[in-house]
C-alpha cells in the first residue's frame, strides 16, 4: 500500500515536470535539452538556499526564477542567436552543471535537520507518503489551472498558434521570438520548481540528479496520449499528470522483478521507447489481421 | 469595379534593389532599380515569369527580405526598418500553399479569432471564443463552401479548397489597408480556384481594398483588377490601369511578353 501512495506522490511531483516539458515539446514542437540543467539546478538553488535558513516557500519560488533565466538564455541562443535549438539546449545544459556544483558547492547537499515544504505539523500527521501526495496535488492543481487559463487568453492563442504555424503567426503580427522566448522560460520555470519540490522531498540536491529527466518527463507526456488518445487540449494537460502517475506504476512494478535502482535510467528509455513504437505496432498488428483475412477469403474461394 | 483610387499614395517602392550573394563574384540583382506607387483602391495583378522578381517583390513589401538599396513609403514615411510582425498592422498576405495561411492542429474558429486581432498585442485576456462564433457562421458562409459548417473542426483536417478559403478570410477579416495575393488560387483544382477568385474579387470590391495579386493565368490577370503590371528582370517593365487595362486583350499580352 505505501509503494503504491508513494508511487502517487512521486507521479504528482513529476508531472510538473511533464507538463513543462508538454509546453516546448507540444506545443512549441521541438525538444529542449536545457530541462536536464534547469531541474538539478531548481534543487540545487532552492536547497542552498534552505540550507542558508530561507523560508522554503521562498526557496523554491527563486528555484523558478532560476529555471526561467535558464530558459531565457536557451531561447536568446535559439531566436536571436540562431542556434539549432537542440545544441542551444545543450549548451545551457552544460553549462548549469558547473552552475550548480557552484551554487551547492559540492556535489550533494542533504536538507537534514531542515525545514521543507514537506515538513509542517499537518503533513507530519499524516500517514506515511501522504505528504508528497498532498503537496504534489495541490501544486498540479494550481499548475494545471493558470495553464488552463493562460492558453485560454489572446496570448496563449498567439503561444499556440507559433507551435502551431509560424510563417502563419508571424504574418498576423505574432512576435515568434517572444512566443518561443516565454514558452522556454515558463516551462524551464516550471521544471525548476519541480526540481526544488524533489529535492525537498528527498532531503537532498545532488549535481547528478538531471541525468535522464527529459525521457521520464517525455514518457509521462507520451504514456497519457497513449492512454487517453484524443482529447482537448485541457484535457491534455490532465493526461500528462495521469500519465505521470501510470509511469511510476510501471517503474514500480518493474523494480518488483529485481532490478536495481541503477537499472533505472535504462528502463525509463526502454518504456518510453515502447510507448513511442506503440503507434507503429498498432499498424503493424492491424496488418496483420488484414493479411490473415485475405488468406481466410482465399481458402474459401 | 469601381475606380476609388485616390491621388495620394498608400505605398511607394523608390529604387529598390535586393542582391543575392553580395559582395561574391556571383552577386546578383532580383529587384533591380524597381520603382512602384500603388494608391489607396488599386487592385493591381502582378504578371511575370519565373525569377522575373514577383515573389521578392511581396517579401520586400511584406518585410520578409530587406531591400538592399532604395526605401519603401507608408503614407509618405519610410517602413523600410519595420518587421514583418510590424508590418502587419497595415498589410495582409495570403500565400499561394494552403499549408502556410493557417494553424493546423487549431480549428477554423481559433484560426480566425488569431487573425482578428492581426497586428495588435496580444495580453492575458480571456480569448472570448463562444461570443464570437456567430460572427465566423456569417464569415464563413461568405465563403460558399461549407466552411460555416466545419468552424470546430482542425484546419488540418479540411480540404486545400477550404483552407485557402480560410486563409483569405484570415487576411481580410480586420480589413488590412493592402492586401498581397500570392498566387492565392493556384494549389486548387480549376473549379475551386475560379470560385475562391470570384468571391475575392467580390470581397475587394465590397471593402474597398487594395490589393496586389500575383497570377501566371492571363485571364485572370485581365478580369480582375483595375490596373496591371509585368515584372521582368526585377523591374517593372509595364503599368497599365483604367480603361486602357480594358482594353487590353491575351493576344496584346502575350505580344507584349514576346518582347521581353
Amino acid at each position: 500500500m505505501s509503494l503504491i501512495t508513494s508511487a502517487i506522490g512521486q507521479g504528482l511531483l513529476w508531472a510538473i515536470l511533464g507538463l513543462g516539458l508538454f509546453l516546448t515539446f507540444r506545443i512549441l514542437d521541438f525538444p529542449d535539452m536545457t530541462v536536464e540543467g534547469t531541474f538539478p539546478l531548481g534543487a540545487a538553488t532552492a536547497v542552498a538556499l534552505i540550507t542558508k535558513g530561507m523560508n522554503p516557500l521562498l526557496a523554491t519560488g527563486c528555484a523558478f526564477l532560476a529555471g526561467m533565466l535558464a530558459g531565457l538564455i536557451t531561447g536568446l541562443l535559439y531566436t536571436k542567436g540562431k542556434i539549432p535549438i537542440l545544441l542551444a539546449g545543450i549548451l545551457m545544459m552544460t553549462a548549469a552543471y558547473s552552475i550548480n556544483l557552484r551554487i551547492m558547492g559540492r556535489a550533494n547537499l542533504s536538507l537534514l535537520g531542515k525545514a521543507t515544504l514537506f515538513k509542517n505539523n499537518f503533513l507530519d500527521s499524516l500517514p506515511q507518503y501522504f505528504d508528497g501526495v498532498f503537496v504534489g496535488m495541490i501544486v498540479i492543481i494550481i499548475i494545471t489551472v493558470l495553464l488552463v487559463f493562460f492558453l485560454n487568453t489572446d496570448l496563449g492563442q498567439a503561444f499556440i498558434a507559433t507551435g502551431d504555424n509560424p510563417t502563419m503567426a508571424r504574418s498576423i503580427g505574432i512576435k515568434t521570438d517572444r512566443m518561443t522566448i516565454m514558452g522556454l522560460m515558463i516551462s524551464n520555470g516550471m521544471i525548476a520548481m519541480g526540481g526544488a519540490l524533489v529535492a525537498q522531498n528527498n532531503g537532498y540536491a545532488d549535481v547528478n540528479m538531471g541525468i535522464g529527466i527529459i525521457v521520464i518527463a517525455l514518457a509521462s507526456i507520451i504514456i497519457g496520449e497513449v492512454a487517453f488518445g484524443e482529447l482537448s487540449l485541457s484535457q491534455r494537460l490532465v493526461a500528462v499528470t495521469l500519465g505521470s502517475i501510470l509511469y511510476r506504476f510501471v517503474l514500480l512494478i518493474v523494480l518488483q522483478l529485481n532490478f536495481s535502482a541503477n537499472d533505472l535510467n535504462l528502463l525509463s528509455a526502454i518504456i518510453l521507447a515502447l510507448c513511442l513504437l506503440l503507434p507503429r505496432f498498432r499498424k503493424f498488428l492491424h496488418f496483420d489481421r488484414l493479411i490473415e483475412r485475405s488468406v481466410r477469403n482465399d481458402q474459401h474461394n | 469595379m469601381t475606380n476609388t483610387t485616390s491621388s495620394v499614395p498608400l505605398l511607394e517602392l523608390k529604387h529598390v534593389s535586393t542582391i543575392v550573394n553580395a559582395h561574391t563574384p556571383s552577386a546578383t540583382k532580383i529587384l533591380n532599380d524597381l520603382n512602384l506607387t500603388i494608391y489607396p483602391g488599386d487592385f493591381i495583378t502582378v504578371l511575370g515569369a519565373n525569377g522575373a522578381g514577383k515573389s521578392t517583390l511581396f517579401n520586400v513589401i511584406g518585410g520578409n527580405l530587406a531591400a538592399d538599396e532604395g526605401d519603401v513609403l507608408l503614407h509618405g514615411d519610410s517602413v523600410k526598418q519595420e518587421t514583418e510582425e510590424q508590418r502587419t498592422r497595415f498589410l495582409a498576405r495570403v500565400f499561394q500553399d494552403p499549408k502556410l495561411g493557417t494553424a493546423p492542429r487549431m480549428s477554423v474558429a481559433e484560426n480566425l479569432l488569431l487573425a482578428s486581432h492581426r497586428g495588435q498585442r496580444r495580453g492575458l485576456h480571456l480569448r472570448g471564443l463562444r461570443s464570437h462564433m456567430a460572427e465566423f457562421k456569417t464569415m464563413a458562409a461568405s465563403m460558399q463552401n461549407n466552411l460555416e459548417n466545419r468552424l470546430n473542426t482542425a484546419t488540418g483536417n479540411l480540404s486545400g479548397g477550404q483552407r485557402q478559403a480560410l486563409s483569405f478570410l484570415m487576411a481580410v477579416e480586420s480589413k488590412p489597408e493592402l492586401l498581397l495575393l500570392d498566387e492565392h488560387t493556384a494549389a486548387l483544382d480549376p473549379k475551386t480556384s475560379q470560385q475562391l477568385m470570384t468571391t475575392t474579387n467580390d470581397r475587394i470590391a465590397q471593402d474597398h481594398l487594395t490589393c496586389l495579386m500575383i497570377t501566371h493565368r492571363l485571364e485572370d490577370a485581365l478580369t480582375y483588377g483595375n490596373r496591371l503590371i509585368v515584372l521582368s528582370d526585377g523591374k517593372v517593365t509595364y503599368d497599365v490601369r483604367g480603361e486602357e487595362k480594358k482594353q487590353l486583350t491575351k493576344e496584346k499580352l502575350f505580344g507584349f511578353f514576346d518582347e521581353l
